[in-house]
């Protein structure tokens, strides 16, 4: 049963939105270019040196912001913006009486959008070893198949945490307000401006009983090779997919039951 | 005797509306502080519909005919009062109830912009757990009934306005649902791809027994399609049946132009009894009230010298339009 609504609705939803995507292809390859903050970051980190202060090599540490690079590629979410501008719209209004939740249309379309950047991110990394060649390296199959694990996991996190923002369109129409505000722990705390372990040990302690971490530090800690409790920050992932998904059906169902179809 | 597929029951429904002051005092007022109050727009109604019966809701802009339907195909909750669509309750929206109907909004589109309308009505069909073999004979079916064929390979940002509504159609009834709620289908269309789609909708309704629940600001949709109306004024039902019933009661008159042979006929029939409307030369219109036409007529053929003679049917529109102004129209 779930198989076969994966197979056959999730797959067709996917293949259509892969095709919508490749109509913005441009687009997609400029978001693609916009996502190289790890990039100056790293630039940030050597040219001062810092990387010495928390014991990490230049090597591992651009290896590290390449592969936050590539984790945020491939875990960006942005269905808050969408959800609110349809339910604005009225848009919402033929997908909610469809045998379908609408989410799962937004969830097909960020799947498609991130098949879509994947040539362009792989370009943009073989320029990254060009100036950088003392970087490359070749994960393993094992840790290249965790850290895959790890970046959808962390992808899931994110579209949850949006997507209970996004449901709160019901009650206020500016939800995307509330998203900006959670964009500053993610920022800061995610590991995409510094690795997380270069916070203090008293403040490190409390970030990791939080998503972030989880959300960029922990894949790409793992994707580079950098030591880590793979078993553990895995099961922190799957965790917060846990806790976050009732939370995600709850808020559905009590805003569906708000909602007014304004704009339709 | 058909049976009822939408029963209603003292529905009621109301929003939390807020207001605001003009002016700046307004504004801060309203950042600190927001009054909100609590609005009535549907008010304890109820009506049944029977299987495969055509149905128009007529009211004014913001009389409640939206919200009934939005109630009806579960888009939203009542707050009051039963109902029942198809043995359903509409609000749970239960995938085997969201398969029987379809909520076609003039205005509003479902179809992927950027996209040829085909691959949105694969997607639907999946959504819809059909087999690709089925999807691809009821779109052949239903392109033909819709008279699109080139146009399914066709971006839907580049169709024209009447193809698009076409497609729409298309898309929202791949399932084949049995119940149709159209808000306002007809939209923006010119009065070809009005008239085309009327017929498509006579035909569908034909071919598979479809309910339709209508609402439209054009009379002639609600005239060809629905023997049957609702009239919403104010959030209540001010007259539900016949729309030729209606239309009678509110019409009881119809005006007759006859041109007569000679100046003194008119003088004669201006003085027979009839109640004269206007007169020029020739020519006097009279009205008669509707149950005594016939015989009027006979007596005006039997006794004057007549060259010609027109009934005129009062505009629809017009009489329409009096319900629809008019708070306290006696129905």
């Amino acid at each position: 049963m779930i198989s076969s609504f994966i197979n056959h609705k999730i797959f067709t939803l996917l293949k259509v939105q892969y095709s919508n995507m490749l109509e913005y292809r441009v687009e997609i390859a400029l978001w693609a270019i916009s996502g190289i903050i790890p990039f100056f970051m790293l630039n940030i980190w050597t040219n001062n040196n810092l990387n010495e202060s928390i014991n990490i090599s230049d090597v591992m540490l651009s290896r590290y912001f390449l592969c936050a690079f590539f984790v945020r590629q491939f875990s960006v979410v942005w269905v808050v913006f969408s959800f609110e501008e349809d339910s604005l719209m009225g848009k919402v209004s033929p997908y909610l009486i469809q045998p379908l939740n609408p989410f799962f249309r937004y969830f097909a379309q960020h799947l498609a959008e991130q098949i879509t950047r994947f040539p362009f991110a792989l370009i943009i990394a073989f320029f990254f070893f060009i100036f950088n060649p003392e970087s490359i390296w070749i994960p393993n199959i094992g840790i290249l198949f965790l850290s895959t694990i790890s970046t959808f996991l962390s992808f899931l996190i994110q579209f949850l945490i949006q997507s209970i923002v996004a449901c709160l369109c019901f009650w206020t129409e500016k939800a995307s307000s509330i998203e900006r505000l959670l964009f500053i722990p993610t920022l800061f705390l995610s590991g995409l401006l510094a690795p997380v372990v270069s916070f203090p040990s008293y403040v490190k302690s409390w970030i990791y009983l939080t998503p972030f971490p989880y959300l960029i530090d922990f894949p790409a800690n793992l994707l580079s090779g950098n030591p880590i409790n793979v078993s553990g920050g895995l099961f922190m992932q799957i965790l917060w997919i846990l806790l976050l998904f009732p939370i995600f059906k709850k808020i559905w169902f009590a805003g569906t039951k708000k909602y007014t179809a304004m704009g339709s | 005797m058909e049976k009822n597929i939408i029963d209603v029951r003292n529905l009621s429904k109301s929003f939390d509306i807020t207001s605001k002051e003009p002016g700046l005092k307004g504004t801060i007022k309203h950042f600190f502080r927001r009054q909100t109050k609590s609005l009535k727009v549907i008010k304890n109604i109820s009506f049944e519909i029977k299987e495969g019966e055509i149905v128009g809701f007529l009211g004014a802009n913001g009389a409640g005919k939206t919200t009934i339907l939005k109630i009806l195909c579960g888009l939203i909750y009542p707050s009051e009062g039963s109902i029942l669509v198809s043995g359903y309750l509409p609000f749970r929206r239960k995938e085997n109830f969201l398969k029987k109907i379809t909520l076609i909004m003039g205005q509003k589109q479902q179809l992927i912009w950027d996209l040829p309308p085909i691959e949105s009505f694969y997607l639907n069909a999946s959504i819809y757990d059909l087999d690709k073999f089925e999807a691809k004979k009821r779109i052949k079916k239903l392109s033909e009934m819709l008279e699109i064929d080139e146009e399914l390979f066709i971006p839907v940002r580049k169709l024209s306005l009447g193809q698009r509504m076409k497609s729409e159609l298309l898309a929202a009834l791949i399932h084949e649902p049995n119940i149709l709620f159209l808000d306002e289908p007809t939209l923006g269309l010119d009065i070809n791809a009005q008239r085309n789609l009327r017929k498509f909708l006579q035909k569908y309704n034909k071919e598979t027994n479809a309910t339709i629940c209508l609402t439209s600001h054009y009379m002639k949709d609600i005239t060809s399609l629905c023997k049957r109306v609702i009239c919403v004024h104010n959030g209540t039902i001010s007259y539900d049946g016949e729309l030729d019933l209606l239309l009678r009661k509110l019409s009881p008159v119809k005006e007759i132009l006859i041109v007569c042979r000679s100046e003194e006929d008119v003088i004669k029939l201006e003085n027979s009894g009839f109640s004269v409307k206007n007169k020029n030369k020739n020519e006097i219109t009279i009205k008669i009230e509707n149950n005594s036409i016939t015989s009027s007529l006979k007596t005006i053929l039997n006794n004057f010298d007549i060259e010609d003679l027109y009934i005129n049917e009062p505009p629809v529109d017009e009489i329409i339009g009096k319900i629809l102004i008019k708070k306290d129209y006696d129905l």
